[in-house]
């Protein structure tokens, strides 16, 4: 049963992207109100995808992704941004840290779906 | 003499009697060549129409599984034409569900406290995350100025959204009439003016106009509005409406309440000697 770490500080967010995965047979979905929450829940669980926003209080997606890909034990998690940031830099930064895709917001499920799907295929 | 006449008379007539022999012999063998002939012609003539009869047989056959392949063709078809219909019907009931989750997801939220600011936050989520809005403002009718007054703001500080009279301007009229409004021109490249709005949605219990939304511009990757944006903005007319008018009650209920809890503990002490 794949484990899928949404890590989202809105908790409309949170339950709209959990309700979302939760389609997916045999996904379980573990919530996160930001960076150093997902760090917590990354040590006590088994992850097998990130899905991350970027404006976070506490620690913010981006450091986040930074911090999953330097640590040995994280580093082949796949990451999925997704955020408000809707600019080309914005997605090319966080590309370039190391997350594996981008997706802005306002979502739409069927893509986030797919995205989600793409990568816990491998 | 006579002996020897009678010898060769015999040997004559026996030599006769062979040679109509040999006729009758070499008859029959003609006759017989003939029937071979006529055996030969008549095999063969029999094949021919046996070959024939297979052809014509084939050919039917061949007909008929044309025609069962034109039918067949014709069957996948019409099956591919259902099985594109049950494709693109599968794909807006996916859309509609997702829609629906969208408004589940926006109205629990809505509905799950009676905070007013936490209240307020929400609203301020639902249009972000959900709608995609960058810039807007909540602004609440205040009966006694009868006055729109602005209570939060995304993208912009609360002080620069305006305080404006029942009717007055674009907000004022969207508050007075209790009617959405939508520019023509979405992108809000214009100069950001705080009575200008882009999308101007009545928050309303029934008829009663409680607020209005105010948004100025999108997200940078929001070009312009699908048909669950209509429905959040239907949605948020309604339940943000019903859910902040009942939170700002509720907390100045609790706030009388407390006010009034105080005071009566204050006249229960006992008077001090």
């Amino acid at each position: 049963m794949p484990n899928i770490l949404v890590v989202e500080d809105s908790p409309t967010m949170r339950q709209l992207i959990s309700f979302a995965i939760k389609r997916i047979p045999s996904c379980h979905v573990i919530e996160a109100t930001d960076g150093v929450d997902a760090l917590k829940k990354l040590s006590s669980e088994k992850i097998d995808l990130i899905l991350a926003d970027i404006n976070m209080p506490v620690m913010d997606g981006l450091k986040l992704v930074s911090l999953v890909r330097g640590n040995p034990a994280y580093k082949d998690i796949p990451v999925i941004i997704v955020t408000t940031e809707g600019a080309e830099e914005d997605r090319k930064r966080a590309l370039s840290i190391g997350a594996n895709a981008y997706l802005p917001k306002p979502i739409q499920t069927q893509e986030l779906l797919k995205l989600v799907n793409t990568y816990l295929a491998g | 003499m006579e002996k020897e006449t009678g010898f060769v008379g015999k040997a004559d007539e026996f030599l006769q009697m062979f040679k109509k022999g040999e006729e009758f012999t070499k008859e029959l063998l003609r006759e017989n060549e003939k029937l071979r002939y006529r055996i030969a012609q008549l095999e063969e003539s029999l094949q021919r129409s046996g070959d024939e009869a297979r052809v014509k047989l084939y050919e039917d056959r061949i007909g008929l599984l044309e025609e069962e392949l034109k039918s067949l063709k014709e069957r996948f078809r019409r099956v591919e034409e259902e099985n594109k219909d049950f494709a693109s019907k599968y794909l807006e009931v996916e859309e509609e569900n997702n829609n629906l989750a969208n408004l589940y997801v926006a109205s629990y939220q809505l509905h799950s406290t009676l905070d007013f600011s936490e209240v307020l936050r929400i609203v301020l989520e639902i249009i972000i995350n959900l709608i995609g809005a960058e810039k807007f403002a909540v602004l609440l009718i205040d009966d006694k100025t009868n006055e729109l007054i602005p209570v939060t703001a995304e993208g912009m500080a609360v002080s620069d959204a305006p305080k404006v009279k029942i009717g007055q301007g674009r907000i004022g009229t969207v508050a007075k009439e209790g009617e959405s409004f939508f520019s023509d021109d979405l992108s809000g490249a214009a100069e950001f003016n705080p009575h200008e709005p882009i999308v101007c949605i009545p928050l309303k219990i029934k008829e009663h106009v409680i607020g209005v939304l105010s948004i100025y511009k999108l997200l940078t990757q929001k070009s312009g509005f699908t048909n669950v944006d209509y429905e959040l903005f239907n949605l948020l007319a309604g339940h943000a409406a019903t859910a902040i008018f009942s939170s700002r009650l509720y907390t100045q209920s609790e706030r009388k309440l407390t006010t009034i809890q105080s005071f009566l503990d204050l006249l229960k002490e006992k008077p001090r000697k």
